[in-house]
């Protein structure tokens, strides 16, 4: 059983690398993808640490920004 | 109408949605995989080879889905001034590209053992390759125009001459003579497809969308953040 899964009639090296291509392509863009959301969420974090409270309490009024701050795990 | 896409008022959704996506996508890939693999029968003809195509087809739709969804943002984006539409264009357009990669190298990895060659110039492949270019060319222009309104004249000329390939790769396996087999799925007409092959088929669909889903998803939120940045530099 695990030798036909393996070997699939001497197509086992064509469909594994077939998969293999595949889901190693879905990792490598979702790590990208993730590594870019952090990066900009660290960066507006920053930025917003470095308002003046004026500033901080006009920018905490849209509610976008809040939404930001707040999700801090949310992928 | 379009007050409902405005960036603000989503976010709230597509902040919270990709964990469930995540989650939901790993279920149903597991499913696919599992009945792609070990549960389908092999094809009296090709025997295993087959199982190839449970990653090669849904990965094909979907590059071809996603770039006629960005034309139709972009033209309806552009005519009605709409740049939340060219945000959700570009947030899909990664997740396209891939899966036109993805498209092509599994079919290559297919062909060898089908036809004895890992590339032909045939039609079906070559309209493929020519998608994965428009692709790479809308994403530069996004790279080299983003801070820059040109950027949306650009990409909406990128994606109204590209979509024109897309009926090219649809009809070409019956417009020329080629290697690649016509379509075994017609929604207007009976699938020559068994349903034990036609089921994998479309729960590895179903995961692949999922996958989309989820990477624009992402993408879309940084978008989103990126602008805010911007926006707090001017405050």
């Amino acid at each position: 059983m695990i030798n036909e899964l393996i070997y699939m009639n001497g197509y086992g090296s064509y469909v594994w690398t077939a998969f293999a291509f595949t889901l190693i392509s879905f990792v490598s863009l979702y790590v990208v993808v993730k590594v870019q959301y952090i990066k900009e969420k660290n960066k507006f974090i920053t930025k917003f640490g470095t308002l003046n409270s004026k500033r901080a309490a006009f920018a905490k009024t849209q509610s976008i920004n809040k939404e930001i701050l707040s999700n801090t795990s949310n992928i | 109408m379009f007050k409902y896409f405005e960036p603000s008022k989503i976010f709230s959704i597509t902040s919270r949605a990709p964990k469930y996506v995540l989650t939901l996508f790993i279920i149903v890939l597991t499913i696919g995989l599992v009945e792609a693999l070990i549960l389908s029968p092999e094809d009296y003809k090709q025997s295993h080879s087959v199982r190839i195509m449970y990653v090669h087809v849904p990965a094909a739709w979907i590059s071809i889905g996603i770039f006629s969804t960005i034309t139709i943002l972009s033209l309806i984006g552009y005519i009605f001034k709409i740049r939340n539409f060219f945000l959700i264009s570009k947030s899909l357009a990664p997740s396209g590209f891939l899966f036109t990669i993805i498209a092509l190298v599994t079919g290559s990895i297919w062909g060898k053992p089908t036809w004895g060659t890992w590339w032909a110039w045939d039609a079906r492949i070559t309209s493929m390759l020519i998608l994965a270019l428009f692709y790479t060319i809308y994403l530069i222009a996004w790279r080299i125009y983003d801070n820059d309104d040109k950027v949306l004249k650009v990409t909406t000329i990128i994606t109204i001459l590209g979509i024109i390939n897309v009926p090219i790769i649809k009809y070409s396996v019956d417009w020329w003579n080629t290697l690649h087999q016509p379509a075994s799925i017609n929604i207007l007409s009976k699938s020559s497809i068994h349903v034990s092959m036609l089921y994998p088929l479309l729960i590895m669909t179903a995961a692949f969308a999922l996958f989309s889903l989820l990477i624009f998803l992402m993408k879309y939120n940084t978008e989103l953040i990126k602008i805010k940045n911007k926006g707090l530099d001017r405050l």
